[in-house]
């Protein structure tokens, strides 16, 4: 167990780091999608099946559609002629090299509390009650925000207006 | 396999993510930054939620909020980049700096 | 355990010889049918591709070709792990249907991977259409998978065919069959759905493919289709059960019976263009879908 989610876990990072180094697009997106897919392999060691089963189905489709629209807009997705397109690059990486370090240290040295004994039952079960239930709200919140990025995205990706078709 | 290795691996993926969302000039390796950093808060809720929470199912309901953001984000993201496309024909952040005017 | 792995490779490996005899059986012209053309097609085939010296495009991206080649085989036999063939599938996952439906995804991502890796256009439209294709008939399946899951009341594949035992769910809802029927042929690219590969794209994305590229190509796209056809089987026909035969047997005999209904549809229906079906699904299929759930739903309300 431990050592697949170690495996798990370097691939996931090393999949990310690939992610901003490789000169072509089709590359990165895919490299995106096995970090992506490894945490969702990490879920399936931690009980949580259907999370983990849901991340590699959502993931999938969303690197698809990511897929077409990087080669509508990158001049050059195939990475045939290398070239680097960044700003900031040395701010960006101690930016986020600080941040890494806060927040292992302080995962390191905060006193999680001792783990708690498992209630026995299905955790999918229990995600099901939960959104059904009290958390009902969360999910109707949601629905609402999917609908309304529904619309926005349809209003600001249409070329023409209302009328004309 | 505890806690801290699922944090670790939470703050990896966060601070990769943060750095291509800081670097990346096109707006489309911009948004493949900000998912990697939604991801690393994915593994974090699901973490806290085995290891701190498992009464309840608030951890997962989490998890699902990030993956449905995660899907929005991207959404959104690729509407605006074709409506900026569309307007002026660029695809990266810096040709796009005078929308603050 | 092995013996579980043995018999569902041992069954995919001869739906898949199957359904390719058969394809070509109904595919070759009168002449050749007449000296026993088609059946042996597919060793013939194999043989050929085996030998056969690779072609190779300029600048291709082989690295994902073959990550896309690989997965197209390996995604369905994944998803076959969770189909019960009679007894008890090789995983028994608390969310198969969940897992089927994620690896049936991954062909998406496989067909893309290859239309892209050979540097040409044609492979590249046929994936293109793939993904177009893709959209439209998720969600329609997706409802009809969910609809089977509420009336079973769990996504388990076992227990969906022990919740079968009254009556058959292709009888009792209808719509979802039929519309798990119509998006398996557009999962397998198959028949009226196949335009990813069509004749206009000169083969659309496996244009470029030559060797044994091609023939992990083709063992993959007939996987594809057996699986989807022997996932109706547990889904929607019952499963093993039915008189006299054993479990396993009745389990093949309903697949191959679903699988001989999709390889005569290629040979007998007119082609779909992927855009009039995008329409169609979206206007169509899924307020179709909802309703069927909805009335599943109310049905199974205590």
């Amino acid at each position: 167990m431990s050592v697949a989610f170690w495996a798990l876990a370097v691939l996931a990072v090393a999949a990310g780091v690939t992610v901003f180094v490789v000169d072509s697009m089709a590359r990165a997106t895919f490299a995106l999608l096995a970090s992506l897919l490894a945490v969702g392999g990490t879920f399936l060691l931690i009980d949580l099946r259907y999370l983990g089963v849901l991340i590699v189905l959502m993931m999938v489709m969303e690197m698809m559609i990511m897929a077409v629209f990087m080669i509508m807009y990158m001049m050059n997705p195939a990475g045939l002629m290398p070239m680097k397109m960044v700003h900031n690059n040395r701010v960006a990486a101690i930016i986020a090299g600080t941040v890494f370090v806060l927040l292992a240290a302080g995962t390191l040295f905060t006193p999680w509390p001792a783990a708690k004994e498992r209630p026995g039952g299905d955790p999918t079960h229990a995600l099901g009650l939960s959104i059904m239930g009290p958390k009902m709200l969360v999910m109707m919140v949601i629905g609402v925000a999917i609908l309304a990025t529904m619309i926005s995205t349809v209003v600001l990706a249409t070329h023409k207006g209302r009328y004309d078709r | 396999m505890t806690l801290q290795g699922f944090l670790l691996l939470a703050a990896a993926l966060f601070a990769v993510g943060l750095y291509g969302a800081l670097s990346q000039q096109s707006i489309v390796m911009l948004m493949m930054g900000l998912e990697l950093m939604i991801n690393g808060l994915i593994v974090a809720g699901g973490a806290f939620w085995y290891y701190l929470a498992p009464q309840n199912a608030d951890g997962q309901v989490l998890v699902l909020v990030a993956v449905t953001v995660m899907a929005l984000e991207m959404a959104v993201g690729f509407a605006v980049v074709t409506a900026i496309f569309r307007a002026r024909d660029v695809d990266t952040t810096d040709d796009a700096g005078d929308l603050k005017e | 355990m092995p013996s579980e792995v043995l018999g569902l490779a041992a069954a995919l490996a001869a739906l898949v010889w199957g359904a390719a005899a058969l394809d070509a059986r109904l595919g070759a012209s009168p002449q050749s049918r007449l000296v026993g053309g088609g059946v042996a097609r597919p060793w013939r085939e194999a043989a050929r591709l085996l030998v056969q010296q690779r072609r190779r495009t300029l600048l291709p991206d082989v690295l994902l070709t073959r990550i896309g080649v690989l997965t197209l085989l390996l995604a369905p036999v994944l998803a076959a792990t969770v189909l019960p063939l009679g007894g008890a599938p090789v995983a028994d996952l608390d969310v198969g249907v969940v897992w089927f439906n994620a690896m049936e995804v991954c062909v998406w991502a496989a067909l893309w991977l290859i239309g892209w890796g050979a540097n040409s256009v044609y492979p590249l439209i046929g994936a293109y259409r793939y993904v177009a294709q893709g959209l439209a008939y998720e969600l329609p399946h997706m409802f009809a998978l969910i609809t089977v899951a509420v009336g079973a009341g769990s996504l388990r594949m076992t227990d969906i065919v022990q919740a079968q035992h009254g009556l058959w769910y292709a009888v009792r809802m209808p719509v979802a069959f039929l519309v798990y029927l119509v998006s398996a042929l557009a999962m397998a690219f198959w028949g009226p759905m196949g335009q990813p590969l069509g004749r206009d794209l000169a083969g659309g994305v496996p244009a470029e493919l030559s060797g044994a590229d091609r023939l992990l190509f083709l063992a993959g796209r007939y996987a594809v289709l057996v699986v989807v056809a022997a996932a109706a089987v547990p889904l929607f026909l019952g499963g093993g059960a039915g008189p006299l035969l054993p479990a396993w047997a009745w389990t093949l005999v309903k697949t191959v019976a679903v699988l001989v209904l999709l390889v005569v549809a290629r040979h007998r229906l007119p082609a779909v263009r992927m855009d009039r079906f995008m329409g169609f699904s979206w206007l169509v299929l899924i307020p179709l879908t909802l309703a069927q759930l909805l009335v599943v739903g109310i049905v199974v309300l205590p």
